[in-house]
């Protein structure tokens, strides 16, 4: 009870309805909606959750990456590996995946915060590093090499190897989207939270008062990457295939990003609505390209998504509604 | 809140080569207010930056009730008791006015709760309490360098480094802001020491004052005496005008 209301403590009433009727619409959306329409959602619901994770290094302690996919692509690697050579089910592969995420996250935060790269540089570092670990891929025999690591499509449904159809991968990809939702509010109504807040606007003041800030940083990129680590999880046996081209994409990385840049950094809202803008929008384009035998129309949406975004709104569409809408959460 | 005892021995730092300060050695004892003055470039936000840990001295050390503080990361020197303000004012824009002390307030305050509560509490004596919702960065710079003010002291400080408050105030603010520290070291006996320009604050606050020029000490005293010293006068105060 103390925990519930700490995490409502301060919102709207408004909002808490919205938020509801949101959870109880997404609960019995597969039975209002129709094939189509529920891979769409579930595309949503991924980019929502992995923005959130994303968001945390980012939008709460400011520090920008543009290699989120390493720790996507090792999750699934990890997880699919394992089953694929062992039988061992995602269930207990995810953990061996999150540790692995954990470890490269740390390895990547490390050399970056204790070598006091910031920005821009720090960015580098990150993309180095998926690329790099693209490149390895490629050529390990063990996960497939360039040819990729094919997982084998089975209709039955068990649930903890994760092998069903799309209303398995649906409520999955929402239990997690629900639970990093809720984590990262209770993580920014902490100390934490609030240092990772005052490291984005100024580490050297943050430190004057007390932010031991490497510390902090470096649990940022770990909850990080052990959160995409699990979208990776999720993503590979959702597709059943992996590629190291795709999986350790730079634009992949770049697709991570994007819902929470549109919809608003640092907000807990922010990454849901951009992931809605983005993929709502993103299919009709999608559709439109098929229509009109045009490729590439998303990708030029998403471009322009992007700059009219950073031109007119630069704190995102959420903040906007938010505040012409009177539901109160505003950029901390 | 008590006040704590400062202790300089020695402490010098170079950058490349060129010498910013060199073996100054000054205390301020518990619960005093002293005030480090002299012209621009002498070094004195350097000497700052070695007591809050920003720099390591390449020489001497630093001392706080006793206990070596000189090499320590920023923010175990916070831990230890040291506040600091920055003479080019540092507020987390993006913040609210209340967010920012609150984050200062953690320190001690783990519970956001009692940390904003705590917070508030500093807001109402700096005065600032009324704009506590208001985002930093729409602060004009007197509210700015109060709210510098604010954010060291919800870290409940033992020693308070002032770095140029008062610069940007008008007279009148600045006799709020002199009578504020005044009362507040009478209250918790919390040992303050300020770098300042505006000479009526320095003499107003200050029991002691340390003149530093090229990096170097020149002399120390009571406000009186450092006004008739003769180094000062030349490098710094100037000759007071014939009468």
């Amino acid at each position: 009870m103390n925990l519930l209301a700490r995490l409502t403590g301060g919102v709207p009433a408004r909002s808490l309805w919205g938020l509801g009727l949101l959870f109880a619409f997404l609960l019995v959306a597969p039975a209002l909606l129709g094939k189509y329409g529920l891979s769409v959602l579930i595309l949503v619901l991924y980019f929502a959750y992995v923005g959130q994770a994303w968001n945390i290094m980012m939008g709460f302690a400011g520090q920008l990456s543009l290699g989120h996919a390493l720790y996507a692509g090792l999750g699934g690697y990890i997880a699919a590996g394992l089953f694929f050579h062992y039988g061992i089910g995602p269930w207990a592969g995810v953990f061996v995946a999150v540790l692995a995420a954990s470890a490269a996250g740390s390895v990547v935060g490390y050399l970056g915060f204790r070598f006091s790269l910031a920005g821009v540089y720090f960015a580098l570092l990150t993309i180095a590093f998926s690329e790099f670990t693209r490149i390895a891929f490629d050529h390990w025999a063990w996960a497939g090499g360039s040819g990729g690591l094919f997982l084998k499509v089975d209709a039955g449904s068990d649930m903890l190897n994760l092998r069903g159809g799309p209303l398995l991968f649906y409520y999955v990809i929402l239990a997690l989207a629900v639970g990093a939702f809720i984590l990262c509010r209770a993580l920014l109504e902490s100390r934490l939270g609030r240092y990772w807040l005052a490291i984005r606007e100024d580490p050297e003041a943050a430190q004057a008062v007390g932010v031991p800030v490497l510390r902090c940083k470096m649990i940022a990129i770990v909850i990080s990457a052990a959160l995409t680590a699990l979208a990776g999880v999720w993503n590979a046996f959702y597709y059943n295939n992996l590629f190291p081209e795709t999986a350790f994409a730079m634009g992949r990385s770049i697709e991570f990003t994007l819902a929470p840049i549109i919809g608003g950094l640092g907000t807990l809202f922010g990454p849901i609505v951009g992931a809605v803008v983005l993929t709502g929008l993103g299919e009709i384009f999608t559709d439109l390209s098929e229509v009109f035998h045009v490729s590439g129309l998303k990708q030029i949406f998403y471009g322009l998504a992007l700059l009219v975004i950073v031109m007119y709104r630069p704190a995102g569409v959420w903040p906007w509604i938010a505040e012409r809408f009177g539901f109160g959460e505003k950029r901390q | 809140m008590s006040g704590a005892r400062l202790e300089l021995d020695g402490i010098g730092k170079s950058f490349r080569g060129l010498r910013a300060v060199h073996d100054v050695s000054f205390d301020v004892p518990a619960g005093a207010i002293n005030a480090l003055i002299g012209p621009n470039g002498a070094g004195k936000t350097t000497i700052f930056n070695m007591i809050a840990g920003v720099y390591r001295p390449d020489a001497g050390s630093v001392r706080l009730d006793g206990r070596q503080i000189s090499g320590l990361r920023p923010d175990l020197v916070c831990d230890a008791g040291v506040g600091r303000t920055f003479q080019i004012v540092k507020p987390f824009k993006g913040l609210s006015v209340l967010e920012n002390v609150t984050v200062g307030a953690l320190h001690r305050r783990p519970r956001l709760g009692e940390a904003r509560a705590y917070a508030a509490d500093i807001l109402m004596q700096l005065g600032l309490h009324d704009r506590r919702h208001q985002a930093a960065e729409s602060l004009t710079l007197p509210d700015r360098k109060r709210l510098e003010v604010a954010r060291a002291l919800a870290t409940e400080p033992k020693l308070l480094l002032l770095d140029e408050v008062m610069a940007g105030l008008r007279p009148t603010e600045i006799d709020v802001m002199v009578s504020f520290l005044q009362d507040l070291n009478r209250r918790t006996g919390l040992t303050i020491l300020l770098i300042e320009h505006v000479m009526r604050a320095v003499m107003a606050l200050a029991s002691n004052i340390v003149v530093v020029s090229y990096g170097e000490k020149i002399a120390e005293g009571t406000p009186a005496e450092i006004a008739r010293h003769q180094a000062v006068l030349d490098v710094y105060l100037g000759e007071p005008e014939p009468a």
